[in-house]
């Protein structure tokens, strides 16, 4: 997962305020081809708030944003086009089968039919899913779930995809199932932008970016952050720079 | 008299048994813990306890109460907060507390040294629609409603799905803080080192009790000698020891593999040196006490061929 030079997200003094609450404080960073890029900080600290805005689903307050090389301001449709997204809580539509949910996805990705059928295919191959095509998504159990919805936002092959707590309340096999996963697709150089509270998955992100309330307030790889808090563990790291012991 | 004796229950929707003739008892005062791979039957059992879901088999006595029956005593005694919880999104955080206390014939005031701890860092968002608040931020209201009637007896459901590294830390020397009060709680988590903090735990997968204990009594029946493995770049090294004939199963563990072996080799070092392709000292290869999540991969982890390899 080597940097390749061009960023393909570039953030400089992203802001974003609900009324006079400032939600995100002049981000500042780049993200590289490949890179799994870990977005860390505590309850509030703005994470979702700032995916949401490169996704193309809200627009900043100000800031010069660009992902996959289109403008937030003006090509918010080419960017939800060329990027995949999994939200923090909705995934996937619980009440029609897997198989649906894909030729959904796929069709508003813009994949043809044929493309929808190959790669349905494909997916429910790899996820050892073949079996469950026409079950509904509710009863499947959620570990399953969320590798279907991660398998799914990235069905149109796009060049990052954001992961808001795709792995919250999953249990510990399923969620090293999910970060295998995660690897495969950073192989193929699909960026992988992605949140979470656990802090052994932090470890296995190429770079870290910690977030306190609103503001960027760390950036580096785990190996350094590490170093330079002198922690043994991105737990350590983390709690250290929640009550603010530099 | 036991505080709760969970006797037999049995519950399938449809042609699927969510829990099958699970028993064992809690007793007063006792953090205890509920602990499975999604889909085990965790809170199907969470529903039948806190009277919202009746058995199929079996019965629950909550302080000699059948919850069943005596539902109207038993919802007092409980303060139930669902892993899908429900707040109302158009009220806000400070009006969403009010209204539970209201129900429950409690007030903000009475309770206030009670919810401090989870609720304090939402007082200056308390005029906010509880709708807006972040994820982690509604799990600590969410509870906090569940505390404000101050209960004895708490059912949390992943409580701390979506709540911060600090935050979970702090939440759980509440939980302790509660339990050394008097309070008896039953809680299920993903989180093994949350687990390790109750003072027994059962562990339950496709509805059946697989064994109860204390921490360290589960982690004491660990079969196999585990290794762990350290270096850096841990993640292409896995795949390699996946293939390897000697190793049983092998998974990440933050910045560590941990392994078991099929067949161990007379020198373990020596053994993974090739595999790195490295020069020595890169990596090590040392024996480990196992944890709970060791205890989890082992026990839970038999039935599923993880993405492609061999069945662990
Ligand atoms: N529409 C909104 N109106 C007002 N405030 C909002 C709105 N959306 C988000 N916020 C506030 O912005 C802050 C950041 O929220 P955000 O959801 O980005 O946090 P987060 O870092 O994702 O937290 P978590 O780890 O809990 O998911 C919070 O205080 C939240 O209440
Ligand atoms: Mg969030």
């Amino acid at each position: 997962m080597a940097a390749h030079n061009t960023p393909v997200i570039d953030v400089k003094e992203m802001t974003k305020t609900f009324g006079s609450f400032v939600a995100n404080d002049r981000l500042t960073f780049r993200v590289e081809r490949g890179e799994i890029f870990g977005f860390l900080g505590a309850n509030g600290a703005g994470k979702t708030t700032a995916v949401r805005i490169l996704c193309g689903l809200s627009a900043p307050t100000s800031g010069q944003i660009t992902v996959a090389g289109y403008d937030v301001w003006t090509q918010s449709e080419q960017i939800k086009r060329n990027i995949g997204y999994m939200s923090q809580r909705f995934s996937l539509y619980e009440d029609i089968t897997v198989y649906e949910n894909i030729r959904l996805f796929g069709g508003i990705y813009g994949l043809s039919r044929r493309q929808i059928r190959e790669r349905a295919g494909e997916l429910l191959g790899r996820l050892g899913l073949e079996n469950q095509r026409d079950t509904l998504i509710a009863s499947l159990p959620l570990g399953w779930r969320q590798k279907l919805a991660f398998s799914i936002a990235i069905i149109h092959r796009p060049g990052i995809v954001f992961l808001d707590e795709p792995t919250g309340g999953v249990d510990p096999i399923t969620r090293r199932q999910f970060w295998d996963l995660i690897y495969e697709t950073a192989q193929s150089l699909i960026t992988v932008f992605v949140t979470t509270h656990y802090m052994d998955e932090a470890e296995y992100c190429d770079r870290l970016c910690v977030m306190d309330e609103g503001r960027i307030v760390a950036m580096d790889t785990p190996y350094r952050l590490k170093q330079q808090y002198g922690a043994q563990d991105m737990n350590e790291v983390f709690i250290k720079i929640a009550r603010k012991e530099i | 008299m036991e505080f709760l004796e969970v006797i037999h229950v049995s519950r399938s929707f449809g042609p699927v048994n969510a829990l099958l003739e699970i028993s064992f008892t809690v007793h007063r005062g006792e953090l205890f813990g509920l602990i499975g791979p999604d889909g085990a039957g965790k809170t199907t059992l969470f529903r039948i306890v806190a009277s919202l879901l009746l058995p199929d088999e079996g019965k629950v006595l909550l302080k000699g109460h059948d919850v069943a029956k005596d539902y109207k005593q038993v919802r007092r005694i409980i303060g139930y907060m669902p892993g899908r919880f429900s707040l109302y999104h158009d009220l806000t955080v400070e009006e969403n507390l009010s209204f539970y206390a209201t129900v429950f014939g409690t007030s903000l005031k009475e309770s206030a040294a009670y919810v401090h701890r989870v609720y304090s860092p939402l007082i200056p968002f308390r005029k906010r629609l509880a709708g807006k608040l972040s994820g982690g931020m509604k799990q600590k209201l969410a509870l906090s409603c569940a505390l404000i009637h101050r209960p004895e007896f708490l059912v949390l459901d992943e409580p701390t799905t979506g709540v911060d590294a600090v935050s979970r830390k702090e939440f759980w020397e509440m939980l302790e803080e509660l339990r050394d009060m008097g309070i008896t709680i039953l809680i299920s988590t993903p989180y093994m080192d949350e687990a390790g903090l109750c003072d027994r735990v059962a562990l339950i997968d496709k509805g059946k009790l697989l064994q109860t204990g204390s921490p360290s009594e589960i982690v004491r029946t660990f079969p196999a000698k585990l290794y762990v493995i350290r270096g850096e770049n841990l993640y292409s090294l896995l795949g390699r020891l996946r293939k390897s004939p000697e190793v049983k199963y092998a998974f990440m563990f933050g910045r560590e593999i941990h392994l078991v072996f099929r067949r161990e080799p007379d020198d373990p070092a020596r053994w993974l040196g090739p595999l790195t392709g490295t020069v020595d000292g890169t990596f090590s290869i040392d024996p480990l006490e196992p944890g709970m999540e060791d205890c989890f991969v082992e026990l839970m982890g038999k039935k599923e061929p993880v993405d492609g390899e061999e069945n662990v």
